[in-house]
């Protein structure tokens, strides 16, 4: 497959209550084999998503947050995370997982998969995609 | 380079359409589909909100889903204008790419 | 143009599956391709062949089958999202040990690639759903 598109995978859900956030990572993992230039949004209640600290022992549904950790492994690397969003939730940075990925291009040196940008810049990265998925 | 977002839940319940508008480029438009079309009723608490957020956006209803909500057409937006499914094929077809709020 | 189309809601509960299936409609009457339809989610509900609505309202399966037949869309249910909520073809019913499959005529389940495919492959992506 020689073309190459700039796929954005929006979500604005929180976890767990709905089946989206986890259906969308299903969607991220399988759509890494097709080697697009994928991104992913967290906005409105889908920051909610990349929280630290989430054990669903008590509620018998899978903890898929951990697999947000692997999505370097995939080759997915651009988690972008919208502050006002965040800000209006009540959480900071510090509240959300910690997510690497090993930059092939600079020694495997362990760098952020999360960048927090401003609404404004969640707008300009909305409008430079190809594709649009929304969960 | 524009896009078109659809937006398909009322605002009086929901975030999403305010969470568009917000996101909009010039240029963009929005359509308001299935329970979306509330959104576009002029004289809500929440007209002025949506009336500020168009500022170089254009706001589209879909016919079929004003006329099915009993919305008189009089009761829309003056700025908004209404289009039928071929309508928002065009709409599709005439910006670089779809953004839906669900 | 190219448009690919995914829908994400099940039928009657959501509008989603009927707004799709006018939009479709009206793509291809205005001389539009829409090579697949994809049914995400709660979406992959709409395939189901066991589906009696009452006879006043609109059959919203029946009526995918016929587009699909009439204009040779290729309606495409994800396999993982299906197999969660009870829907199997005949292979994936023998595969599993299951006593019946109830996918309707017109629809065939496969893997999320297709989204991904159907993504790269056509001009537009419309997303309905809830």
């Amino acid at each position: 497959m020689s073309e190459t598109k700039k796929f954005l995978y929006v979500n604005r859900k929180a976890p767990y209550g709905t089946i989206y956030a986890l259906e969308s990572l299903e969607v991220v993992l399988i759509g890494a084999a097709f080697e697009q230039d994928v991104s992913l949004a967290f906005l409105d209640d889908g920051v909610f998503q990349l929280t630290r600290g989430q054990d669903t022992a008590g509620i018998g549904i899978k903890n898929f947050s951990n697999t947000f950790r692997a999505l370097g492994d995939y080759d997915v690397t651009k988690l972008f995370v919208e502050r006002e969003s965040l800000d209006e939730r009540g959480l900071t940075e510090a509240d959300l997982q910690a997510i690497t990925y090993e930059d092939e291009n600079d020694d495997w040196a362990e760098k952020p998969s999360i960048r927090v940008v401003s609404r404004a810049e969640m707008a300009d990265i909305m409008a430079s995609q190809d594709v649009v998925l929304s969960f | 380079m524009s896009t078109l977002h659809t937006v398909n839940k009322s605002p009086f319940g929901n975030g999403a359409l305010q969470s568009c508008l917000k996101h909009c480029k010039p240029g963009d438009a929005v359509l308001l589909i299935e329970d979306g079309v509330y959104g576009a009723i002029a004289g809500s608490a929440l007209a002025a909100e949506v009336r500020a957020g168009l500022s170089d956006v254009a706001l589209y209803v879909l016919e079929g889903d004003v006329k099915a909500r009993g919305i008189d057409a009089g009761k829309i937006l003056g700025e908004v204008k209404s289009v039928g499914y071929g309508g928002f094929v065009d709409l599709v077809t005439s910006h670089d790419r779809t953004q839906a709020w669900l | 143009m190219k448009i690919g189309v995914v829908v994400s809601e099940g039928p009657y509960t959501h509008q989603a599956a009927d707004t799709a299936y006018h939009f479709v409609k009206a793509a291809l009457d205005n001389g539009h391709e829409v090579p697949r339809v994809f049914f995400y989610h709660d979406g992959v509900n709409v395939s189901t062949r066991l589906s009696v609505p009452p006879q006043d309202e609109r059959h919203i399966q029946n009526n995918w089958t016929a587009l699909a037949k009439d204009k040779g869309i290729d309606l495409v249910v994800c396999i993982a999202a299906a197999q969660r909520r009870g829907l199997l073809d005949e292979n994936e019913a023998k595969r599993q040990g299951k006593d019946a499959s109830n996918i309707a005529e017109g629809f065939r389940i496969s893997g999320l690639g297709q989204l991904i495919e159907m993504g790269i492959q056509t001009d537009r992506l419309v997303m309905f759903g809830d």
